[in-house]
């Protein structure tokens, strides 16, 4: 039997009850459909939460004073609030790493912050000049804390656009006004520029400040009389660089620190792509659990394909023992049977991925959750529903062939 | 043409064995046209199922156009019915919405022969048996009975079989249109086709020129029609 034919054959067998075919279709249009767009839900999730860390900093390393703990939590609790890591060890890497761009220390807190009578209480961070250069930062008025002001502890503040607003309004130029961060006077040199990011990491609330300030006036030394960071950022030249900057990142702090087990270290070097794939794969359980939900539906459709087409074998078992009995083999009647269920899942599959897009769109448009339909997880759909054809059609379809010619003839 | 040597059948069902046919011999010559005459039961439907390569005898030999059809396989007695068999049915057997042509044809998809010939085959087959043109691309379920038949005649001829074969074929219709039936056969007989006609009628096995009487699976009287003989000489 040729392809065309047996194209011809079951696209006028699926035509013969076309309510019946409607509605065993939809079946996988819903199946499909879902869950095109439950991944595209959970890849926009995905997206949207490396977007805002790719916002971080590129190829960025970041070394936190504490102890490390178990594989994959990357917020341990202790993190960034002991104060091993100081100034000293921030001026030694500086000057023992090779292969990195840039390389800041930072010294963070929340403070009240206060200005002509409106306040706000925002994070803090003293930062040398490299901060824009790690933290891919740009300037949108004023200029950056220079290595002078660092130098000179002057008492000057870069302003992040959400600070901008709470304090002044955005109708007022900050730079040349006046806040007051802990007490101390600061001016405002600068206001960097919006990076849009929101929640963990939300890079427009903040205040900059030269880190010798934070560490002399703000902060004070440690308990060892030591002045200290809470962070520091290295960014690595390139991704393929990242691997070596992060051990010898280790090996330097390891031997500053005097300890010989890696496990004991006190501090925690952290690479960004390590954060990503954190943060991917919870998303990545996410997206499973909504596909794994709307794949219960796709099999539901497939059951829906098996019922309809064992119900249309009985139904057309005169029909088979008459294409039997004028010479068709076994093979052409089971591959009859197995194309119109193929067919009927495909066109479902390809109605389906319309349907899932729309719904997804529909789903960014009401609720502003961002969505993302890949080709793959549209690839993937088109297998599956293609399989399902085949894997719920075979039964069936074996049954149509094995039908004895001389009882499917007599059947009434 | 057709040659049967001692062919045996039995069914079994669990360890209870039924003989249908004992040691049925006969043979059948190019154009001859023939009835296997029996009341039911008598293992005349059985006969034609091994006729038709739809079913292998037990034991014995069948002949069809010189192939040993007895020991096939299943996609082997396909390929048999698809070159060498057309076969009528009592019940027609259309598919119901497709039109006369593409019912005609069906036998040609499985022959894997173009669509366009297809059309020009069936409807030279359409022209033998004499259905009126104006229906040829009707929907099969808006015929009448005698054209139905007439329409299932021409798709058993439209692969140029060695043998056609009807069973019961006026079961379903009334004497008159039965009778332009059983004429549509004695025309292609004529023609020199081949047929083997299967019924319980005597009036209907008068059609045909030899009768082969079977009863409890054995053959009882094999002789010729001389009604037929007179009255519709054979070719030769």
């Amino acid at each position: 039997m040729k392809t065309s034919d047996l194209f011809q054959e079951s696209y006028s067998a699926l035509t013969v009850n076309k309510a019946r075919t409607a509605l065993t279709m939809l079946g996988i249009i819903i199946g499909i459909g879902s869950v095109i767009a439950m991944v595209a839900i959970g890849q926009g999730a995905k997206d949207a939460i490396q977007a805002n860390i790719a916002s971080i900093g590129s190829n960025l390393i970041s070394v936190s004073p504490g102890a490390q703990r178990g594989v994959g939590t990357f917020v341990s609790s202790g993190l960034g609030s002991s104060q091993t890591l100081t100034q000293e060890d921030v001026d030694a890497l500086r000057s023992g790493l090779t292969q990195i761009s840039a390389l800041d220390g930072e010294l963070s807190r929340r403070y009240q912050v206060t200005a002509k009578g409106t306040n706000t209480n925002t994070q803090v961070i003293g930062t040398d000049s490299n901060y824009p250069a790690v933290h891919n930062l740009n300037m949108d008025s004023g200029s950056f804390i220079t290595d002078q002001q660092v130098a000179n502890m002057s008492k000057v503040a870069v302003i992040g656009p959400t600070v901008w607003e709470d304090l002044f309004g955005t109708s007022t130029p900050a730079v040349g006004q006046t806040i007051r961060i802990s007490g101390q006077q600061f001016k405002v040199v600068g206001v960097t520029q919006s990076k849009g990011g929101s929640g963990f990491a939300n890079q427009d609330d903040m205040i900059f400040i030269p880190i010798s300030v934070a560490q002399h006036y703000l902060a004070g030394p440690n308990a060892d009389g030591k002045l200290y960071v809470s962070a520091i950022s290295v960014s690595a030249q390139n991704p393929g660089a990242m691997d070596a900057v992060q051990q010898q990142v280790t090996n330097i702090l390891l031997q500053r620190h005097n300890i010989g087990n890696p496990a004991s270290a006190d501090f925690t070097v952290q690479n960004q792509a390590d954060i990503v794939s954190a943060a991917s794969s919870v998303t990545n359980t996410f997206t499973m659990l909504l596909a794994s939900i709307a794949g219960i539906s796709l099999l539901v459709g497939g059951i829906g394909i098996m019922n309809m087409m064992l119900t249309t074998v009985t139904e057309r078992t005169r029909e088979i023992g008459l294409r039997k009995s004028i010479g068709a083999t076994r093979h052409d009647i089971s591959l009859q049977f197995l194309t119109e269920a193929v067919l009927l899942t495909f066109l479902g599959g390809g109605i389906g991925i319309l349907f899932g897009w729309l719904l997804s769109l529909l789903m960014t448009h009401f609720t502003g959750t961002q969505t993302a339909i890949s080709a793959y997880s549209v690839m993937l759909a088109f297998g599956v529903s293609a399989g399902i054809g085949l894997l719920f059609g075979y039964y069936p379809a074996r049954r149509a062939s094995r039908l004895n010619p001389i009882e499917a003839l007599r059947f009434e | 043409m057709i040659q049967c040597e001692h062919i045996f059948k039995s069914y079994f069902a669990g360890d209870v064995e039924t003989k249908v046919l004992k040691d049925v011999t006969f043979s059948i010559a190019d154009g001859e046209f023939v009835a296997i005459m029996g009341p039911s039961g008598s293992g005349k439907s059985t006969m034609m199922h091994i006729l038709g390569a739809l079913d292998t005898p037990t034991q014995g030999k069948y002949f069809l156009d010189g192939h040993d059809v007895g020991k096939l396989s299943d996609d082997e007695l396909a390929g048999i019915r698809r070159k060498k068999i057309g076969f009528v049915f009592q019940a027609f057997n259309l598919l119901t919405r497709a039109t006369v042509v593409r019912n005609v044809a069906l036998p040609l998809v499985y022959a894997e022969i173009t669509k366009n010939q297809r059309e020009q085959l069936a409807e030279k087959a359409l022209r033998e048996t004499g259905l009126d043109e104006s229906r040829y691309y009707h929907l099969s379920n808006q015929l009448s009975g005698g054209q139905m038949q007439r329409v299932a005649i021409a798709r058993a001829l439209v692969n140029d079989p060695a043998l056609l074969l009807a069973d019961e074929p006026t079961g379903n219709l009334d004497t008159q249109t039965g009778e332009i039936v059983l004429s549509t056969f004695q025309s292609l007989n004529a023609q020199g086709r081949t047929i083997v006609l299967i019924t319980h009628e005597h009036d209907v096995a008068l059609h045909a020129k030899r009768i082969i009487h079977i009863r409890d699976g054995k053959i009882i009287s094999d002789e010729i029609n001389q009604r037929q003989r007179m009255a519709n000489p054979r070719p030769e």
